[in-house]
């Protein structure tokens, strides 16, 4: 057993002891990782997004169970004061004493700020943890509400357009001043750097270029700032964030060499000048360089976790390739962005009217691709970034050009670089594991999971694969459901009949059957059991009932909110006992009655119906529950009456058919209870109305809801809700829950954002008047079938003996219930 | 000699307009579960009702479709495909379930005892 131990908690530090983790299958390792901050590692690239509804936790980037083991301990809090080389000991701030076999350094970098009188003013921050963002939200909220509030960023790098989007989602109007001539000097040209700040300009922030800040002042509970071009700028705050500087005290203090400009001195096995001490991350100069970005960092974080496992990896040269979105605004620079080769050639597509610009860099032959950038249109990127350093298969203004054609990647271009992974290996994952969708090539790879530039790549990969390329819904319908569903709209087409022989062919399937009585249903066109209709539905659909493994049927009363009365849960109580029906509650708060069979089901619900019960659409690709926690009425934390809000919600939408079911939550407070974050319709109580949710899910694949709009008020929830469902009804794919349904959409959440709250398409008022359709022409479908006798007569076990029980249904006792003797199967 | 002519014992089970195009109903003949359809074309199909994938009596509520020219009935239980011409299971060649002989005289449906 040998002992290796971290210093600091960051991104790659983490990422290391994760990769030690997978590969050392032998536990030959122990680790000890000790860090500064008081939280485990977290995502410090997206920090700005702690303003706009992430919450720390959700920045976590440790894997659930990485320190369970007795292998892995994480001390926070606890920073590394020495390194006693000799002894091969560390002693902490808290006087923890460790010792190691081999140890890393990951204490990544420190912001710098320069030397500004004034700069260490209140009012004045930097740019780094969520401490930071902590104080800077809190100075932000001290800030008067009233007249106009500016915040000041020095830095017009990356960051610090990160930090200017951070301003602005307080609500403050930003400052950008950066030294050099142009926004992101590192990243962007001369031409990209301008279109990019007229950009920004159109979103209130105020850029600054080729001057710096000169000094600050107070000036009364403000702050004023001098520039050296002689502008004075009002602002509430100023936040540093100019760069960073490697934080390498602890090497110099035990003797390690270290780079001309800072960092610790690393090979390319990042081993310092210590055979027993490696660096990573920002802390390191490798070949005398510190980069300032993840990825370099997670490489090494790769090579150091193979070395220590007897590997001889070694650290290739560094992808500063960088795509992202800066307030709104795509960027993305690879390569040799700033073409510094000599005699490189440069392709340059300047589109003032769409907002784009593009440069593609070359080598002085124009045969080999080395670099470039592109600004306002960045969807080239994935394709283009592979290519660096390769010849090029086109002629270059054609590549990005805007109705160039796609471009085809060589097999051993890297697709994914945060987590390194290759064309080949996403295409053989794809083959051999018969991935179908984006969501599964990221379960099954990780490719995607890290920046998330690579997912539409990964869609056309899917596409060249081979799968997923096709959208027909069936044989019988060479269109989507999204399509079809337009078309059933357009021509107002009612029966199945018509609608195969106009749109597809044959006689239909268990799949576009039902597919196309949802779309009847949703748009509004009778009782699901009337005519033609009867013979599209599902079993569950075509008895009102699910379906259980021995042939017998359960029944869901509707019970809104999971809100009951103590008389009602008599008459569900009354009705298990006389119909010998097994009882069990239900995740969605309600009680679900088992065994039934089908000439029973109007007996039971002519009972059901009379006590005010109705149909729970437990059995339908339709809302089936609003669960709620008790809200304010009764709890003592509770900002908001989540019951009511519940049941509003689900007697509005009860009934409406949709692609797959639809579930909601409403919590009455940020405790969560009601577990709205996992429904495709989550809202979480504050203290100034509702925060909405979208896209939850339970299931196969969990996955968290995301946040749509924060602190709206009752009718505008509902009102966005509204549109959410019925947008989602109208384009997505047949039993695609909302969460794939927007991953499926180009601009996915935004997208959603944009047409249902900013009414991008135009057609906002068109889906308001669906759903209040949908509300006006809502019935209970169980009243409905007890009141009609045609309907009635499919609810017989047999067409000549109606009131003989199927003989194959039958039950023992367990624990005091019915349970079903199960039927032998023949084929298994 | 000549063995005396067997009796054809066909059992009405119900009348032709109880059977809704497209879908299934259930019928018991001699103690035997019977599922009996009636396609779009007017054509009526008798299978066993037992859904040998599950073992339970439910192949009578599938949705009745067309896989390529064959019409089919898809078992609600886990969706298993049957040629209702042959009852032989299209998802599976080995597996086939009964049919039963079945015509319609007098506007009843009528399906033979084995």
């Amino acid at each position: 057993m040998h002992d290796v131990v971290v210093v600091g908690n960051g991104m790659v530090g983490q990422r290391f002891v994760e990769a030690l983790r997978e590969r050392d299958t032998q536990r030959g390792w122990r680790v000890t990782v000790l860090a500064e901050e008081g939280r485990p590692a977290y995502d410090r690239v997206n920090l700005s997004s702690l303003f706009d509804g992430c919450s720390a936790e959700d920045l976590n980037v440790v894997a659930e169970g990485c320190y369970d083991d007795g292998h892995y301990s994480l001390h926070l809090d606890d920073a590394v004061a020495a390194i006693d080389r000799t002894a091969r000991t560390v002693t902490t701030v808290r006087g923890r004493t460790v010792s190691y076999d081999a140890l890393v350094l990951a204490t990544g970098s420190a912001p710098f700020v320069p030397p500004v009188p004034g700069k260490d003013r209140p009012g004045c921050f930097v740019y780094r943890t969520i401490d930071d963002l902590d104080a800077i939200r809190a100075a932000a909220g001290r800030v008067p509400r009233k007249g106009r509030r500016a915040g000041m960023v020095v830095g017009g790098g990356l960051l610090g357009l990160e930090a200017a989007r951070a301003l602005r989602l307080l609500g403050l109007s930003p400052h950008v001043v950066e030294l050099a001539p142009r926004l992101m000097p590192m990243q962007v040209d001369e031409g990209g750097g301008q279109l990019l700040r007229r950009q920004i300009e159109a979103l209130d922030v105020t850029v600054h270029c080729g001057t710096s800040v000169t000094g600050i002042e107070e000036d009364g509970d403000r702050l004023l700032a001098t520039l050296a071009n002689g502008t004075e700028l009002d602002v509430d705050l100023v936040v540093f964030s100019a760069g960073v500087r490697p934080r390498d005290q602890l090497a110099r203090e035990c003797g390690l060499d270290v780079g001309e400009r800072g960092g610790v001195l690393v090979d390319d096995a990042c081993q310092t000048s210590d055979e027993h001490i490696y660096a990573i991350g920002e802390c390191a100069a490798i070949g005398g360089r510190a980069y300032g970005l993840v990825a370099p960092g997670y490489d090494m974080a790769e090579v150091v976790a193979d070395r220590l496992l007897g590997g001889a990896a070694t650290f290739e040269t560094a992808d500063t390739s960088t795509k992202l979105k800066l307030l709104g605004v795509d960027v993305a620079s690879f390569g040799d962005a700033l073409a510094t080769t000599e005699g490189a050639l440069e392709i340059t597509l300047n589109d003032p009217v769409t907002g784009s610009y593009a440069k593609l860099v070359v080598d002085d032959s124009a045969t080999m691709l080395l670099g470039g950038v592109l600004v306002g249109d960045a969807s080239r990127y994935p394709a283009l970034r592979p290519l660096v350093g390769r010849p090029l298969p086109a002629d270059p203004v054609a590549m990005i050009a805007p109705s160039g054609e796609p471009l085809a990647m060589p097999d051993d271009a890297q697709v994914c670089s945060c987590h390194n992974l290759s064309k080949a290996s996403i295409c053989a994952a794809i083959g051999e594991q018969s991935l179908t969708d984006v969501a599964a090539v990221k379960a099954c790879t990780k490719a995607g999971t890290g920046c998330g530039s690579c997912v539409p790549l990964l869609k056309t990969l899917l596409a060249e694969s081979g799968v997923a390329t096709s959208n027909a819904l069936c044989e019988h319908f060479a269109m989507s459901r999204a399509q079809l569903f337009d078309a059933v709209r357009a021509d107002g087409l009612t029966g199945f009949t018509a609608i195969i022989e106009t749109h597809g062919s044959g006689r239909g399937c268990d799949i576009c059957k039902p597919a196309v009585a949802s779309m009847l249903a949703s748009l509004g066109l009778g009782h699901i059991l009337d005519g033609e209709q009867a013979a599209l539905q599902d079993t569950n659909d075509h008895f009102l009932a699910n379906l259980q493994r021995n042939g017998s049927y359960s029944v869901v009363p509707r019970v809104p909110g999971g809100e009951i009365t103590p008389e009602r849960l008599i008459v569900i109580g009354e009705v298990a006992r006389d119909f010998n029906l097994y009882t069990k509650i239900t995740g969605g708060q309600r009680i679900d009655l088992f065994g039934a069979r089908v000439e029973q089901l109007p007996a039971i619900w002519r009972r059901l119906v009379e006590a005010g019960f109705e149909s729970g659409h437990a059995y339908g690709k339709a809302l089936r529950t609003v669960k709620s926690c008790v809200g304010s009425t009764w709890c003592r934390y509770g900002v908001q009456d989540s019951v009511t809000l519940a049941i509003d919600l689900e007697l509005r939408y009860r009934g409406l058919r949709s692609p797959h079911k639809i579930k909601a939550g409403v919590s009455g407070c940020a405790r969560e209870c009601a577990e709205a974050q996992a429904k495709d319709v989550g809202v979480i109580a504050t203290e100034n109305g509702w925060n909405l949710y979208v896209g939850g899910n339970g299931g196969f694949r969990p996955r968290h809801a995301d946040l749509l709009l924060r602190d709206i008020d009752t009718d505008t929830l509902m009102r966005t809700i509204d549109r959410f469902l019925m947008f989602y009804i109208r384009t997505a794919d047949r039993l695609q829950r909302t969460a794939s349904w927007i991953e499926s959409l180009s601009g996915g959440l935004d997208y959603v954002r944009s047409v249902i709250v900013d009414d991008a398409l135009g057609i906002c008022t068109e889906l308001d008047a669906a759903m209040t359709r949908h509300v006006a022409s809502y019935r209970d479908e169980w009243a409905d079938v007890l009141d009609d006798p045609d309907r009635l007569q499919r609810f017989e076990s047999f067409v000549n003996a109606p009131d003989t029980p199927d003989p194959s249904i039958t039950f023992v006792t367990e624990r005091g219930q019915p349970r079903p003797t199960l039927p032998l199967a023949v084929v298994s | 000699m000549t063995a005396a002519p067997i009796l054809e014992a066909w059992v009405a089970v119900c009348s032709l307009d109880r059977l809704q195009p497209e879908r299934g109903v259930a019928a018991l003949v001699e103690g035997l579960q019977v599922a009996v359809f009636r396609t779009h074309d007017g054509v009526v199909y008798a299978l066993d009702n037992r859904d040998p994938w599950s073992g339970a009596y439910v192949l009578s509520r599938g949705i009745v479709g067309s896989r390529g020219d064959v019409p089919t009935v898809a078992s609600p239980m886990y969706k298993q495909v049957f040629d209702l011409r042959t009852g032989a299971c299209l998802d599976d060649d080995t597996v086939r379930v009964a049919t039963y002989d079945v015509r319609v005289v007098g506007g009843y449906v009528e399906v033979l005892r084995p």
